[in-house]
């Protein structure tokens, strides 16, 4: 049985992942699960210098699901390449870096830091990330602004590029083609769905930021659907997510079009879900007789 | 260790309007400390976040944790209608809690208010020390009361006045004239303000247990960060994780 995958060049020793930010570097999750059992940790977000993040409350609960307006606090690059990247080349799993940035110039800068650090394997590029220049809007709601983003990080990138892509789009199928136009070597979807909760009684929002990006198994129909749309989009690999809280979930993103998977917001609630699905998907690949992991991609008749 | 493990209930009493005890055996008791906390999980899959309770009592021979809560929404609701036998999931024993060799010998207060009551109990258990133990409830509907009378001097201060000193447990103090060389307290925001101010203007340490909406509970998620006077060993920002670098920290070195 081959549970390998391999990504823009790249070999996982299984398609299952962490979503960033929802996993830190590792170090906290590893007092519960071995690591090396991934196929790769995805890092939370690192930007150029320590990024504070937004004022509390910064997460609520929501029918199946949560929102998180952490802000993406971060220590930055520095610290990140010193203390999380060592912690990490411990362990036998594939190293996939978040960036984040309020300016191209910020991710530029990440981007250029992280290309000294060889184990790094592949960068993951959040575009949900308000655009500073461009009234706040996020570099992944236009078409354009994706494309020069991706276009730039990409000349400047040593490691293959993931661009992690906005579900909070008309079209999702307009921005994967843009990012992969502009050279992105693979996708990875969706990031949060931006949601918001009042509290009735106080008659105030619960998050200190109003909005918030919603995670947890309530997306998925919707997250199985965008990395479905996506996948037929583009001819670069799709890393699905938004949801995933066991093997059967991870197993329809991969019959979908995905790649690999992510498991985000269930880390918070079952800190061993990551091993879990792992196990599961060997157990349905033996169960149907399955050789190949990839003989799942796209399946769906 | 953190453990996600299957606790079993022992008992569940209501002690007060809506104020919930239940005994849970767990082997995470062995590890247990005073102002730890545990992550709940409800077994409902449509209350996905674990709830984070304070420990309130620790029977490590019995292997056996108390917890009292208050019935704040769903999850809690839930837990509130468990009965001895049923088992459900929990996280811990989670965060730094109060270090009881910083009392040792010394005058202290013991200061709760409300819900934040519970978590003194077991400090106030292992801490050898003249213990001052301020209770502070909204009217005559106490709890725990008979629990602390056996550790030390209670005061009582009720909002309504019906028990003990009308007021706070800050008007207990000035009521009283107590004073302490040390302080250890857990109660709502305005309450540990208020002791944060007294014990700057005493300069005698307090250690306050902090309270913030939490996803995961382990220091991952970042959800739970309170302001710190020195940058945090995390993210380096001022931002401390309130699950993991406390609940419990020395009230000048957050800024609340």
């Amino acid at each position: 049985m081959n549970t390998q995958v391999t990504l823009a060049g790249v070999t996982f020793k299984n398609p299952v992942m962490t979503a960033s930010g929802t996993f830190g570097s590792g170090m906290e999750y590893s007092e519960f699960i071995d690591l090396s059992r991934l196929g790769a940790v995805v890092t939370k977000g690192v930007a150029n210098v320590p990024w504070p993040g937004n004022p509390v409350p910064r997460v609520a609960e929501v029918y199946g699901g949560m929102l998180n307006a952490i802000g993406l606090q971060n220590p930055g690059v520095d610290v990140f390449l010193k203390r999380d990247i060592p912690f990490l080349k411990q362990y036998d799993t594939k190293i996939i870096v978040n960036v984040c940035g309020k300016t191209v110039a910020d991710y530029v800068e990440v981007v250029e830091r992280l290309g000294e650090e060889p184990a790094i394997a592949m960068l993951e590029i959040n575009v949900s990330c308000p655009n500073v220049k461009e009234g706040a809007i996020a570099f992944g709601q236009n078409a354009d602004a994706l494309s020069d983003i991706t276009r730039e990080i990409k000349s400047h990138a040593k490691q293959p590029v993931i661009m992690k892509l906005s579900p909070n789009v008309t079209d999702i199928t307009e921005m994967a083609k843009a990012a992969e136009a502009a050279g992105a070597d693979a996708l990875s979807l969706i990031n949060t769905i931006t949601g918001m909760k009042i509290d009735i009684h106080r008659r105030k929002f619960v998050l200190a930021n109003k909005t918030g990006g919603m995670s947890g198994p309530a997306i998925k129909p919707v997250a199985v659907r965008m990395v479905y749309q996506a996948a037929h989009a583009v001819k670069i690999p799709v890393i699905g997510m938004g949801g995933i809280s066991n093997a059967d979930d991870a197993i329809e993103f991969l019959l979908a079009g995905a790649s690999a998977v992510s498991v985000g917001a269930m880390n918070f609630v079952n800190p061993y879900t990551t091993v879990e699905v792992a196990e599961g998907i060997r157990d349905y690949m033996e169960k149907y007789h399955i050789e190949n992991v990839t003989d799942l991609i796209g399946a769906v008749e | 260790m953190k453990q996600k493990t299957t606790a079993f209930v022992l008992s569940q009493k209501e002690l007060a309007p809506d104020i919930y005890e239940m005994w849970l055996e767990t082997s995470l008791a062995t590890e247990a400390g005073p102002g730890q906390f545990l992550c709940l999980y409800p077994k409902d899959k449509s209350t996905l976040l674990p709830r984070p309770i304070s420990i309130c009592e620790i029977d490590q021979e019995k292997k056996a944790l108390r917890i009292v809560y208050r019935i704040a929404g769903a999850g809690t609701r839930e837990f509130s209608g468990y009965q001895s036998g049923d088992c459900v999931s929990v996280l811990g024993p989670l965060g730094n809690g109060y270090a009881p060799g910083e009392g040792m010998g010394k005058k202290v207060f013991l200061m709760g208010g409300g819900i934040g009551i519970p978590p003194l109990l077991e400090l106030a258990k292992q801490l050898q020390a003249e213990k001052q133990i301020i209770l502070g409830y909204r009217d005559s509907r106490l709890f725990l009361k008979e629990d602390f009378e056996q550790y030390g001097t209670l005061y009582i201060a009720t909002e309504d006045g019906s028990v003990g000193t009308r007021g706070n447990v800050m008007d207990v103090i000035t009521a009283n004239a107590l004073e302490a060389d040390v302080i250890f307290a857990c109660g709502p925001m305005p309450m540990l303000r208020a002791i944060r101010t007294f014990a700057a203007k005493k300069q005698i340490p307090a250690y306050i247990s902090l309270e913030e909406r939490m996803a995961c509970g382990v220091g991952v998620c970042l959800g739970c960060v309170a302001r710190t006077r020195e940058i945090d060993r995390h993210s380096h920002v001022h931002n401390a994780r309130i699950c993991t670098d406390g609940p419990v920290f020395e009230a000048q070195d957050v800024e609340i």
